[in-house]
């Protein structure tokens, strides 16, 4: 089987993974609050809306689990999650619809950044060994022993609270009009510094880390003492051989951290009061809020699968083994 | 599990056809050479104090931590070390008491989740086949989906989300990391002469597994334990912070959440969120110490091997791949570099 | 055409940056003449491959050179201390003046660049005028010189069989045609036919080039057929150096002796094989005497305190040795061992 096809398989194995246990969770675990919820909404709520959050929930005694599972995939497609008590009778699907840009732009850049700029900084600690650099290691080790989250109330504390340098929560100037104007951009941008800044802070360390091991183990490879031994220029050996393939194993640590990572930043918007998916997700869990909580779960569970497999994409592209047979 | 900090991660992999790095060798004490590990050492003497704590915590603590009072939200002083609450609360108090709860919590987890990936790694890595197949997977689809929410959504539709559940659920939902590592080394372990051998001889397969394959796991099996543990008691106090456990229960997570409900920022009183996060990184920096320490002992490429920048300056060297160090004695160090300052 | 062309003197090399380290090379002389093919064996530890990898400033840490010379005269005539060269100078010999080949043929080639590129990048370093068709039409030259066909170039290391690499490595080392060849274990990991072709491919390359190598192998029948001169070490030193007919027929060490009698001949008579008994020491804890003397079937009290100098033997012949026995002042009560005296 290519690589590719392989890593097909697995990912739409893991969707459907994730999806099923979406819909076990809530059958599972004891007590019953949808119901009481739904009893408190009587006569607000629409029959075919209360249908829904049956289905989703597993309130219907009279289906069989199987016709339970069906009916649960039809309003899955159909993009039906059901509907938010606490914004009432918004559906679920639109609240996370309207949250996901914001985390992607948050979360996605950031972490991105955080990846590249560690990356760069352990490839010079890794090659630099036994020098100065080394003395970089314990600030990075405090660093990826930090909660995210509590990073994030310094940074509040210091640059929103005492140097009023940036806004302490929100995404955009709530005095604003949302749209594409520069004036919209630059205000998302300034809200947006403080938060970007914290989580790159916050994860960074781990790929600093994680890379410079890597580059002591690959600087000892055979391959490179031969790049030594033909003369090329230092930058060239760095570069060209002991990154190029100390970087392969960091992308499939990416990947494999990437859900690591994703939970702890979405936290940081919970400090930001930021109006992604992780502040959505945490409304839910104050208000109790369990349509709202699985379907955060579900988008925030497949985004990290998209950007899986874009990491994958990306490893495949710098490693030629895994392109062709052979 | 720390983003990606463990070598042994990407050791294990390739360590099919390399001597093997976790794997003991003879004449070597691993042990001995794990206490004289400066890093490892560190490591353990902080976590040894946080063990004291955690024990005698109600007993050492100044105030009891629920007990209100009227000094409200006041700053350090001779009476309250570590200042006080809006409700008049001693946060050292709070602390010492909240060790407890973390340690309990991080090793309940660590061992479920330690458990759990013992089992599934290993027999993953030692049926084969079919059975590793769907294992493999199953774990794979574990390290996938991301944690956090998952602990987040499990604790929240549970009536009481206690320390002990929610390390429980920590422990079922962590334990993929370990067994991919896991599955690997016994992948590789399989193939080695000694457990042919004992197969050979018909040896019974728990036996194997039991006197051949685990020991020569042991440090990978701690690693994996200790890094469980880091990310349990970050899930943990995130777990609190956010107000999913009981705000009754004092953790480390608990005091910032009251600090964050009450505006501990806004009003300026660091001495209520400050120690705690001090606390955890600390805590955190002694197992990620710990585990340097086991790191170096699997994989010998990340050993210092007497590479310290003090002595290395004082004999005048300067390690470089690829450039041998020249030093005649008696005479000053070849100095040959130009551009590479 | 016989001056020397590598002269290593009194070469001295540590592991450890610490206080206690490990003399891993004490007091190395060797001498590498043009064109000639000088062989490098022993045990594996006993410090052949960190030879290589010190006179060139290889060895990665915590390898340190505490002591001694390497002299490398270059095409011009001009003598130089590799030890001494800053590391531009350092950058420009290697590979014009000095290639190597590694030991591991699968580790040598960098798995993300095809092969074209890792053939062309060591040019490219050293002579950065060279334009791409140009280095592209070398590369292929190169490919074909070891029997491969130029359409590989696009190919990567994994597509290759590991006789393929190995000869690929070769091409590599020849790309600047070098005066001196290193060779570390070049066939170990290969079969015993590809062994041979590749040596003989080597052989072929040599007679036609003109360079010199040092093949350094722990096979001593393999030296015994391709090498002029043969180097033996244990624990670090040099024990024995002679022409490879002389260290053959006529091995004046114990060890030497006793190396020769681990591997089946090649031609003639089978006879039985010996080994040696024992294992090599461990180089952190050497006694003051013989290195060799807790092994050695004939060691004597001497041998015990005093380290023998490596000289030529008390029969004045053209060879030097590094024992006792052969010594100015062997003690006359002493037997003096039949094999050591054919």
């Amino acid at each position: 089987m290519s690589f590719f096809l392989r890593r097909a398989v697995f990912y739409v194995f893991t969707a459907w993974a994730a999806i099923t246990l979406n819909f076990v969770i809530p059958r599972l675990l004891p007590g019953d609050p949808v119901t009481a919820l739904i009893g408190r909404m009587q006569g607000r709520i629409d029959s075919g809306a209360e249908q829904s959050l049956r289905v989703l929930f597993g309130l219907d005694q009279d289906m069989s689990l199987w016709q339970q599972y069906v009916e649960y995939w039809r309003l899955l497609l159909h993009g039906d999650l059901g509907l938010s008590f606490t914004h009432f009778p918004t559906p679920v699907s639109d609240i996370v619809a309207q949250a996901l840009p914001w985390t992607v732009g948050l979360v996605g850049i950031s972490t991105v950044v955080a990846f590249l700029l560690g990356t760069a900084v352990g490839t010079g600690i890794g090659w630099r060994r036994g020098t100065w650099a080394d003395s970089l290691l314990p600030i990075t080790t405090f660093f990826s022993a930090v909660p995210y989250f509590w990073l994030g109330l310094i940074a509040i504390a210091v640059f929103a609270v005492n140097l009023g340098w940036f806004p302490s929560s929100g995404s955009y100037d709530r005095g604003m009009v949302p749209t594409l104007s520069w004036e919209f951009v630059g205000s998302v941008v300034y809200y947006g510094t403080l938060p970007a800044l914290t989580v790159v802070i916050s994860s960074v360390s781990g790929w600093v880390l994680g890379m410079r091991n890597m580059m002591v183990t690959v600087s000892s490879e055979d391959y490179v003492t031969v790049a030594h031994a033909k003369g090329l220029s230092s930058r060239a050996v760095v570069v060209g051989y002991a990154a190029r393939n100390a970087i392969l194993p960091q992308v499939s640590s990416f990947t494999l951290a990437l859900g690591f990572v994703v939970g702890g930043t979405l936290v940081m918007e919970m400090v930001f009061s930021y109006q992604g998916i992780g502040y959505t997700l945490f409304e839910a869990v104050t208000t109790h809020d369990y349509p709202l909580m699985q379907g955060c779960f579900l988008v925030i569970t497949l985004s990290v699968l998209v950007a899986n497999l874009v990491a994958d994409f990306a490893y495949a592209a710098l490693d030629p083994r895994t392109r062709q047979e052979g | 599990m720390a983003t990606g900090t463990t070598s042994i991660e990407v050791a294990a992999p390739t360590g099919v056809d390399d001597p093997g790095p976790g794997v003991a060798r003879p004449g070597r004490r691993p042990r001995l050479m794990f206490l004289r590990n400066p890093k490892a050492l560190v490591g353990i003497a902080i976590l040894a104090v946080f063990a004291v704590l955690a024990v005698l915590g109600p007993w050492i603590a100044p105030y009891d931590p629920n007990q209100v009072s009227r000094d409200l939200l006041q700053a350090p002083s001779g009476a309250h070390w570590l200042g006080t609450d809006h409700t008049g609360r001693d946060i050292l108090s709070q602390l010492i008491v909240g060790t407890r709860g973390v340690l309990v919590v991080g090793l309940v987890a660590g061992v479920a989740a330690t458990a759990l990936g013992v089992v599934v790694g290993v027999t993953a890595g030692f049926v084969g086949g079919a059975g590793d197949e769907t294992l493999s997977a199953v774990s794979n689809v574990f390290l996938v989906i991301p944690q956090l929410p998952l602990i987040i959504i499990i604790a929240a539709q549970l009536p009481s989300a206690g320390g002990i559940t929610v390390a429980l659920v920590i422990g079922v939902t962590g334990w993929a990391w370990g067994a991919r590592v896991l599955r690997a080394q016994t992948l590789s372990l399989r193939r080695r002469d000694f457990v042919e051998a004992a197969r050979a001889t018909g040896e019974r397969t728990w036996r194997i597994v039991l006197a051949e394959v685990l020991p020569n796991l042991t440090a990978i099996i701690a690693a994996g334990f200790v890094g469980t543990v880091i990310f349990a008691v970050l899930s943990q106090v995130t777990l609190a912070f956010i107000g999913i456990t009981p705000v009754s229960e004092w953790n480390w997570g608990t005091i910032l959440f009251w600090a964050q409900n009450n505006l501990a920022l806004q009003r300026g009183a660091w001495w209520w969120f400050v120690p705690a996060g001090l606390c955890i990184a600390l805590l955190g920096m002694a197992l990620t110490l710990i585990n340097f320490g086991i790191d170096e002992l699997v994989n010998p490429r990340l050993r210092s091997t007497g590479m310290h920048a003090r002595t290395l300056r004082r004999r005048g060297i300067r390690p470089r791949v690829g450039f041998t160090p020249v030093v005649r004695a008696g005479r000053p160090a070849v100095e040959t570099s130009e551009e590479e300052r | 055409m016989t001056g020397p062309v590598l002269e290593i003197r009194d070469l001295r090399v540590d592991y450890g940056f610490g206080d206690d380290p490990t003399h891993v090379l004490r007091g190395v002389d060797l001498t590498l003449h043009r064109g000639e093919v000088l062989g490098l064996a022993g045990e594996s530890g006993c410090g052949k491959s960190t030879l290589a990898y010190a006179a060139t400033r290889l060895l990665p840490p915590p390898g340190l050179i505490t002591g001694g010379e390497v002299w490398l005269t270059d095409r011009e005539g001009n003598r130089n201390d590799i030890l001494g060269l800053t590391d531009a100078q350092l950058r420009a010999a290697r590979w014009r003046d000095v290639a190597i080949v590694f030991q591991g043929a699968m580790s040598s080639l960098n798995p993300v660049f095809r092969i074209g590129r890792q053939l062309t990048d060591g040019i490219r370093a050293h002579r950065p005028g060279l334009s791409a068709r140009d280095l592209e039409a070398r590369a292929a030259e190169l490919l074909e010189m070891v029997g491969i066909s130029a359409d590989r170039l696009r190919a990567y290391p994994h597509q290759l069989s590991g006789g393929m690499r190995q000869r690929v490595m070769i091409a590599m080392a020849l790309a600047l045609e070098p005066q001196v060849l290193l060779m570390d274990e070049p066939t170990t990991a290969l079969d015993v036919v590809m062994q041979r072709q590749i040596l003989e491919q080597i052989m072929e390359l040599r007679d036609r080039l003109g360079f010199s190598v040092v093949l350094i192998t722990h096979d001593v029948s393999l030296l015994v057929e391709v090498a002029d001169r043969i180097a033996i070490m244990y624990a670090g030193e040099i024990v024995e150096e002679a022409t490879a007919a002389d260290v053959y027929r006529r091995p004046r060490h114990p060890y030497a002796h006793g190396l020769l009698g681990s591997f089946p001949p090649l031609h003639g008579p089978r006879r039985e094989l010996a080994g040696i008994p024992g294992s090599p020491p461990d180089l952190q804890r050497l006694a003051a005497g013989c290195p060799f003397a807790p092994r050695c079937p004939h060691a004597m009290d001497v041998c015990q305190q005093v380290r023998p100098v490596l000289g030529p033997p008390r029969t004045g012949e053209a060879r030097r040795v590094a024992c006792h026995l052969h010594g100015a002042d062997l003690p006359g009560d002493v037997a003096f061992p039949a094999e050591l005296a054919r």
